[in-house]
């Protein structure tokens, strides 16, 4: 019964992203929209978790929102996939719920 | 798939009408259905006609009026939470005696049970929100 997280504000300014990923469970995805996309760069205080969640969850990134702020999918830690909307609604469709962590 | 759509954020607060309203017609494009957006807190305020951006932007309650025009979306706005921001329609203006209403085209003002209802109707209910 795989749930897919919404998280839309960025690990550095609120505790959202800390309270999903301690809420996940295996099989899980997360997609990080709005100003949440700046969570999946490259060296930052949050990269060595999310590497590791990756074993257990899909993470995911909205291509339009990373656009919007000037980063770039290279800028990416490794592994986390770029979808736009229609990729946003097939995982909210595959997936059994969404949960937004607001 | 049926889904059902809540809008718990203002237009232009930070980023939620957007994001709603460009994952709702990647909904319709993706050939499913949308059962109803409702719009609570202050997301009701997507809801008033008065709304006047500057030209150059994106005036973000004709897109949600056009986009229930073209597709018979139900746009709902929770009444409680819209008589405590000033939205009105004509009977509620009246009730209240209030000089007139501003509830834009598409919307109609209702309840929680229709929040409720979409919970239970829609396969997939998704909240954007801040």
């Amino acid at each position: 019964m795989p749930t897919l997280h919404t998280v839309n504000k960025s690990p550095f300014e609120r505790s959202a992203m800390a309270s999903c990923l301690n809420h996940v469970t295996d099989g899980d995805s997360v997609l990080m929209i709005e100003d949440a996309v700046v969570g999946a760069r490259k060296g930052t205080a949050l990269a060595d978790d999310l590497r590791d969640r990756q074993r257990t969850c899909a993470l995911y990134v909205l291509g339009p929102d990373l656009v919007a702020r000037g980063l770039k999918p290279d800028d990416l830690i490794e592994g986390i996939t770029v979808v736009d909307y229609a990729g946003f609604v097939d995982l909210a469709a595959r997936n059994m719920r969404v949960c937004a962590w607001l | 798939m049926r889904f059902g759509i809540v809008v718990n954020e203002g237009p232009y607060t930070h980023q939620a009408s957007d994001t709603a309203y460009h994952f709702t017609k990647a909904v319709l494009a993706g050939g499913h259905e949308v059962f109803r957006v409702f719009f609570y807190h202050d997301g009701v305020n997507n809801g008033t006609r008065y709304t006047v951006p500057p030209q150059d932007d994106r005036n973000l309650q004709k897109l949600w009026s056009e986009l229930a025009e073209q597709h018979g979306i139900d746009l709902v706005v929770c009444i409680a939470a819209a008589q405590r921001r000033g939205i009105l329609d004509e009977s509620e203006a009246r009730r209240h005696g209030k000089s007139g209403d501003n509830i834009a085209p598409g919307f109609r003002i209702s309840g929680l049970g229709q929040l409720i209802e979409a919970g239970i109707e829609a396969d997939r209910l998704v909240v954007f929100g801040d």
